[in-house]
């Protein structure tokens, strides 16, 4: 909404330079607003895990987690700008718009339940692992289902998931932090479906932040 | 025919599909006749109709139907609504306050160890803060004593006092009570739980409450714990009582934590025994001392009927304030459900109040919320998941999402149409995406049920029981307030744009009509915008809103109440503030020392919270609570241990009475058991939908009259008193259409006929009256014979011996004997035929460049040929007549109103001769003795067609014959009168063209130019010198078959239909039939063809066929009515058709989809007329009513009379002018329309 609003002033005489620094202005804000958002999705849900004991970083990192675990929000931030820019990069290349609830509403839905996601996982008690694991996949896939729907954003998603599985494993092996009791591998076995819902409702963010440079370029011509 | 049958398929799915009226039913036939059985295709359903169409169908409907009731009655069901919510809420009120409430738990008494500090891996049951050492213990001990026996000379105050003195030597009993085992001496001292300073705050309870030493608190507190003080005390109630907080209270009262018991138990028992408790606070659980201490008490005071178990200890959990870690997930995921609710509110728009209908969606959510978790609690549910954290996602679950839906669905219907209607569309157009939205959110809440972990199946019975309760109130709540705003925001948009409608009462017959705007171009007042008279309950709610009264009163309320509590409770804010410390310091209490009471005792620096960081359970041994089983014994005037005084025993509910302390603190016990509850729990979502469902059905029951959508019912049945308002409590002013009543006939007006400026009549009598369209005046009377009929020797006597008289005479008696004749001959020749002659209406001005000017009048011949009239037992006739005749003799001299006399006189100051054209001597005289089945005007020539096949010309200004063709002997049935051409349509079938010659004399051709109306071509205009001629041109023998019943012209085509179910159509010129069109399985009753070639036909068999005209193709072929087609017209996108079964359809032209259809009158169904595009109006017991064309909605209905019960409008014509006649009995009634809705665009 900021940067639609700041549009139009930045927009220069000159049409080529206009279009040039108005596509990276754009760019840049959204991936600024979509770092921001994952920092901050990144430190309430690790607080969640911290709380429950699920992560268990250095003593002293219990003691602050915002100054000593300083790495885990930067980095989910920026996998979730990247992830926020690719998505509407890639609904262009694949030339299918996203049309499925364009809404902020529906993407505060999103968010909300991706939320509450992470809180099931973190504070519902379930009987064993697969539960909770096939509990979580089925709500990620439902996330999918209600908020996405294109074959695009699941292949994403899924990628995405896999190689933030991966990258996880190979963080906890090498003892930069550790699970209370890991049970796949060495991380938890929902892990890969809470980074799918995270890519799906990051992606969701992004495209929604896509739209108002869509309606920018769309309007320009109006407006000239 | 079965292409066309198919293309007619009433169940394509069709948003307008939820505006289907109710079909056609049965009906009793008006005219006696038995319907003809139905064809069979005609009602088979349509064949190609999934269930889902079906489904979806039903749904629409349903939704349509709901819509109008919520719309309707908005304020009732608001209230309803309002119940059902605080119903439903009511069981939260036993629910603890989110995190607050304490939570027990129980363990056998006999092993208690302190629980260790870190968890054990598997505890079984064993809640999760059931770690560590707790707080405090508490020890109660409970004392009922009672003076016995009751003397009569004691004054109330005794009975108090002598048991409240025991509490002093019992304290010093427990506070010197030492025990001394192997492992040392132990009193009180040592192991009770030491307290320092109180609050600063409360000063004034430092007198009453300990300070510096050993919890221990009892009555005796009130006397600082002597005697002395006790004894001296003059009067112990108002001791107690000077310590009660004045006013209200939020906290436990000082006596309640003195005493221990709940206030109703403490001193005011009915049996005046008062119970208290000597409560002690001990830091830590010695089982010995405590059970030396009982042993000591049962001894010093044996209890005989003490039956309480000692072999339990509850543990109680008061949950730690929120930290900050907790409390930021927390916040992040209201912030996301405020920018959800945000984001879904901003996206209402249109509506009159944004921020009200935000609210009221908000409220329909919240409300729903709060349902569901009391709903869940009514059936035995407790709810053990953290309220605050899970309701977010319920909100975002149950969602905002059908709100908005409707919202858009309903502003985004046509703004015109009436509120309720746009209500109802906006429901019924959106109702197939609310239904499957809910069943998929039913369906994947189900599976997540399935998923079989408590947390998630207790959300998930949330959910569902939410999902149903917030669709009921969607349905109800929000769907009302959605009607009221926007009937707000109508009101205020009708008030900008309507000019003050002028309300005038009946109009006098003389008085100007008001200036009328040429039609066409007309622009009314649309139906939305009519000036909404508010009933008054709205007013007041239209007021409470504007003001803002309610909000104001609530908050000046809620001020004082602040005030109120901040200075008359003793602790004030300040308990409030200590209530927070002692959830903060985990406090176990036993004996219900309720912590809100207790927190005044712990001063903020109480050692005791930093015991644990994570909530300490507050193990309370409870086995002691009994052990002083203390009777009355004591009190000084009851000197001996009294046998047993019955009222004192000891039961089960003396050793729960700490429960009943601070009732809503304590959560049940059996939080723990929630996969016990498990079950009961998915009966319970069902049964809460099913419970809905029956209540929704039931209202329906109740509130919803069967055949709301039937417009015709409920107008159809009514009276005067009643007006045509929609249940909701406003009428259209119905003030503004005055008709303007004809009266002068005599007898039932049987023909109709204009041409836009003079208006023709017939009635049964065969008097023929000329009006002037405009004004309403009567101009000329044919035959003028009524003044002398009066003088007359009664006619009706002779009507027997009437065909003596010789035709000489008949100038002489008057047209109404005359006409009293034709009931003889026509009766004797042919009984009753079934003439109900309809007029439909004359087009509006299309004809602007052709010759011939309009379609005339057509007398649409009943729906028999005569031939079957004779064995049918149709419409009498002849006994139409009797009744007229009777009605006649009873009053002969009233048969008349004064009007004939005026009507002479303007015709003599006409100038002209009276009574006989001069200058003919051809025409033959009048015929009297046959009746007028067949009228048409043009210019001011008036062509009557007679049952005797005479064809007469009249002069309609001079009343004078002007000619007379007999060449035909059959009943001219239908005539049509186009330029100079006349067609006759005869009852054997044949078909006679005419030519009207005009020979002037003085060579001149006046037209009768109307200054004012240049638009009309002008009328020729024949003056009475000119000498006129009919003269048959051409005569089609065998036109048809069978009689024709039909004749239409215009476009220069002539178009005939006849019982022999074809249709013809001839070119007017040259008389040539150029097709005979095929099709109907019945006789052709009804025909319509306009200037645009639109030719449609109905039939007996109830089918309406469009025609090609140019090529004399069908075009399509629906099945509307049972019985006979009476009438049809067509505008640029319906076919409107009416039939023997009173329903008017209304039917798309292009697709023959039937719109909707309208229930009308008993035998006023062929009284209809299309004023412009979209106003239809239609007749029915003395009224008529104007109907929105595209919406079936009820603008207006216009009463004719004011004693008018029984007539039905039969004819109706409509004029040029936006104005309609209508019979209306003996009388003729001119309706202007000011007020028709014209739609510009």
């Amino acid at each position: 909404m900021a940067e639609a609003n700041g549009q139009p002033g930045a927009r220069a005489r000159g049409p080529y330079i206009a279009v040039i620094t108005n596509r990276t202005t754009n760019m840049v804000i959204r991936g600024v607003m979509l770092f921001s958002v994952g920092v901050f999705l990144a430190l309430v849900l690790n607080l969640l895990q911290v709380q429950r004991n699920v992560t268990l970083f250095p003593p002293d990192v219990i003691a602050s987690i915002f100054s000593s675990a300083w790495w885990v929000p930067p980095c989910c931030g920026t996998a979730s700008a990247m992830i926020g820019l690719l998505y509407p990069c890639i609904d262009s290349r694949l030339g299918e718009p996203h049309k499925f609830k364009r809404e902020w509403s529906s993407v505060m839905r999103c968010v909300a339940v991706f939320v509450g996601i992470n809180h099931a996982s973190a504070k519902v008690d379930f009987a064993n692992n697969v539960q909770l694991s096939l509990t979580l996949a089925a709500l990620s896939i439902g996330l999918w289902w209600t908020f996405d729907r294109s074959r695009s954003g699941f292949g994403l998603g899924v990628c995405i998931a896999f190689l933030a599985t991966l990258a996880t494993q190979l963080l906890v092996y090498h003892g930069v932090f550790q699970y209370t009791s890991p049970d796949f591998l060495y991380i938890r076995s929902w892990l890969p479906c809470i980074f799918f819902a995270g890519v799906i409702t990051m992606g969701n963010i992004g495209r929604q932040l896509a739209l108002y440079e869509c309606k920018v370029v769309q309007e320009k011509p109006h407006h000239d | 025919m079965s292409t066309h049958f198919e293309q007619w398929d009433p169940g394509l799915p069709r948003a307008r599909r939820g505006a289907v009226r109710s079909l056609d039913a049965p009906r009793c036939l008006s005219l006696g006749r038995t319907a003809p059985p139905p064809d069979g295709s005609q009602l088979t359903p349509p064949p190609r109709m999934t269930v889902r169409e079906r489904l979806h169908q039903k749904i629409s409907a349903g939704f349509y139907r709901h819509g109008l009731l919520c719309a309707s009655y908005p304020v009732p069901i608001i209230v309803f609504t309002a119940v059902c919510i605080l119903t439903c809420c009511y069981p939260l009120l036993k629910l603890p306050l989110p995190g607050t409430g304490p939570v027990e738990f129980t363990t056998g008494v006999r092993d208690y160890t302190v629980p260790s500090q870190e968890s054990q891996g598997d505890l079984g049951e064993r809640p999760e803060w059931y770690r560590g050492p707790p707080v405090a213990y508490i020890q109660q001990v409970l004392v009922k004593a009672a003076v016995s026996p009751w003397d009569s000379k004691l004054v109330p105050v005794d009975a108090f006092r002598s048991p409240l003195g025991r509490v002093f030597t019992l304290l010093e009993e427990i506070r010197n009570h030492v025990h001394s085992d192997s492992s040392g001496v132990r009193s009180l001292e040592a192991i009770c739980l030491q307290v320092t300073d109180l609050l600063p705050g409360l000063r004034r309870m430092q007198a009453v409450l300990p300070e510096h030493g050993c919890l221990l608190v009892s009555p005796g507190n009130y006397w600082q714990n002597q005697r002395e003080l006790f004894d001296s005390d003059p009067d112990l109630l108002k001791t107690v009582h000077q310590h009660e907080p004045k006013g209200l209270h939020t906290s436990d009262t000082l006596r309640d934590l003195l005493f221990g018991v709940p206030g109703k138990l403490s001193l005011y028992s009915r049996k005046r025994v008062v119970t208290y408790t000597i409560t002690m606070a001990l830091s830590n659980y010695d089982a010995r001392f405590l059970g030396s201490l009982r042993a000591r008490l049962k001894q010093l005071h044996p209890s005989v009927n003490c039956s309480l178990r000692e072999d339990h200890m509850v543990h109680v959990h008061f949950k730690e304030e929120i930290g900050i870690a907790e409390l930021i997930p927390l916040v992040t995921t209201y912030i996301i459900l405020f920018a959800y609710i945000y984001f879904s509110t901003r996206k209402i728009d249109m509506v009159k109040s944004k921020w009200g209908l935000a609210l009221a969606a908000v409220v329909t959510v919240l409300s729903s919320l709060l349902m569901s978790v009391g709903l869940c609690t009514l059936f035995g549910l407790t709810p053990t998941l953290n309220g605050g954290e899970i309701f977010p996602y319920l909100v975002v679950v149950i969602g905002l999402e059908n709100v908005l839906v409707l919202t858009k669905s309903v502003v985004s219907t046509p703004v015109d149409l009436e509120v309720k209607l746009r209500i109802a569309q906006g429901l019924s157009n959106e109702s197939w995406f609310i239904m499957k939205n809910m069943a998929t959110e039913l369906g994947i809440i189900i599976i997540g049920y399935f998923t079989l972990v408590p947390a998630i199946q207790e959300f998930c019975l949330f959910a569902v029981v939410g999902l149903v309760s917030d669709f009921f109130l969607q349905m109800f709540f929000f769907t009302t307030v959605l009607s009221i705003d926007i009937r707000r925001m109508e009101e205020v948009a009708g008030r900008g744009r309507d000019a003050a409608p002028q309300p005038g009462p009946l109009r006098p017959r003389e008085a100007p009509p008001p200036p009328r705007p040429s039609p066409h171009t007309i622009t009314l007042q649309t139906p939305a915008f009519r000036n909404l008279r508010l009933p008054k309950r709205l007013r007041v709610v239209y007021f409470l809103a504007r003001t803002r009264l309610a909000q104001r009163i609530i908050m000046v309320g809620t001020v004082i109440w602040i005030g109120i509590l901040v200075y008359t409770d003793p602790a004030g804010l300040r308990t409030y503030l200590a209530a927070q410390v002692s959830e903060q310091s985990p406090l176990g209490g036993d004996a219900g020392l309720p912590h809100m009471g207790v927190a005044p005792v712990f001063p903020r620096g109480d050692p005791t919270s930093t015991l644990s960081v994570l909530p300490a359970p507050a193990p309370t041994p409870l086995p002691e609570n009994q052990s002083r089983g203390h009777r009355g014994p004591a009190p000084g005037h009851a000197p001996r241990a009294v046998p047993p005084i019955p009222q004192i025993s000891w039961g089960p509910e003396d050793e729960e009475v700490w429960r009943r302390l601070s009732f809503r603190h304590w959560p049940s016990l059996f939080s723990y058991y929630n996969m016990t509850l498990a079950k009961r729990v998915a009966a319970l979502g069902l049964a809460a939908g099913v419970l809905l469902v029956l209540l929704l059905f039931c209202l329906y029951r109740v509130l919803c009259p069967r055949n709301y959508g039937q417009n015709g019912v409920p107008h159809g049945r009514r009276r005067r008193g009643d007006l045509p308002c929609d249940d909701y409590g406003y009428s259209p002013p119905v003030s503004e259409i005055s008709p303007l009543l004809l009266r002068g006939h005599s007898m039932d007006i049987e023909c109709l006929a204009s041409d836009g400026m003079l208006l023709v009549s017939c009635c049964l009598a065969g008097q023929i009256r000329v009006w002037d369209a405009q004004t309403g005046d009567c101009l000329t009377v044919i035959p003028n014979h009524g003044l002398r009929r009066s003088s007359s020797s009664g006619g009706w006597e002779q009507r027997d011996g009437w065909d003596a008289v010789g035709m000489c005479e008949s100038e002489s008696l008057g047209g109404v004997d005359g006409l009293e004749m034709d009931g003889g001959p026509v009766g004797a020749g042919g009984a009753g035929y079934p003439l109900r002659r309809r007029v439909t209406p004359a087009r509006p001005s299309l004809f602007v460049d052709q010759p011939d000017l309009t379609p005339l009048i057509d007398t649409n011949f009943g729906k028999q040929p005569p031939s079957q009239a004779l064995a049918d037992n149709g419409f009498d006739f002849g006994g139409l007549v009797e009744r007229a005749y009777n009605e006649h003799e009873a009053s002969p001299t009233l048969g008349f109103p004064p009007s004939p006399p005026l009507a002479q006189q303007r015709r003599r100051s006409l100038g002209d001769q009276p009574i006989l054209p001069p200058e003919r001597p051809s025409p033959s005289p009048p015929d009297w003795d046959s009746s007028v089945w067949a009228l048409e005007l043009r210019g001011n020539l008036i062509a009557a067609g007679r049952s005797s096949g005479k064809l007469e010309l009249w002069d309609a200004v001079e009343g004078s014959l002007r000619c007379s063709n007999e060449d035909g002997v059959s009943g001219i049935t239908a005539l049509a009168f186009l330029n100079n051409r006349i067609v006759a349509a005869r009852l054997n079938g044949s078909l006679d063209f005419f030519t009207v010659d005009i020979n002037k004399p003085l060579g001149l051709v006046q037209y009768r130019g109307n200054p004012g109306r240049s638009s009309m071509p002008p009328s020729p205009c024949y003056s009475s010198e000119d000498v006129i001629s009919c003269q048959l041109t051409r005569s089609v023998q065998c036109a048809h078959q069978k009689p024709i019943t039909v004749l239409r012209a215009a476009a220069g085509r002539v178009v005939t239909g006849s019982q022999d179910h074809t249709v013809r159509v001839y070119r007017l010129e040259d008389s040539c039939c150029l097709f005979t069109l095929q099709g109907h399985s019945g006789g052709v009753t009804a025909i319509y063809i306009d200037q645009t070639m639109v030719l449609a036909s109905g039939g007996q068999d109830g089918a309406i066929c469009l025609w090609d005209v140019l090529t004399g193709s069908r075009v399509s072929h629906v099945y509307g009515h049972r019985g006979d087609v009476t009438s049809l017209v067509c505008t640029t996108s319906c076919v409107i058709s009416s039939g023997l079964d009173d329903l008017i359809c209304i039917w798309d032209r292009s697709t023959n989809i039937k719109l909707y259809s309208i229930q009308q009158e008993v035998g006023c169904g062929a009284s209809l007329g299309v004023i412009s595009e979209s106003l239809l109006v239609t007749g029915g017991q003395g009224c008529v009513s104007f109907w929105e064309l595209n919406y079936g909605d009820l603008l207006q209905t216009v009463y004719l009379g004011q004693s008018s019960e029984g007539q039905g409008v039969r004819q109706l014509l409509v004029l040029d002018h936006a104005a309609i006649v209508c019979d209306f009995g003996s009388e003729l009634s001119l309706v202007y329309v000011p007020s028709v809705l014209e739609k510009l665009d």
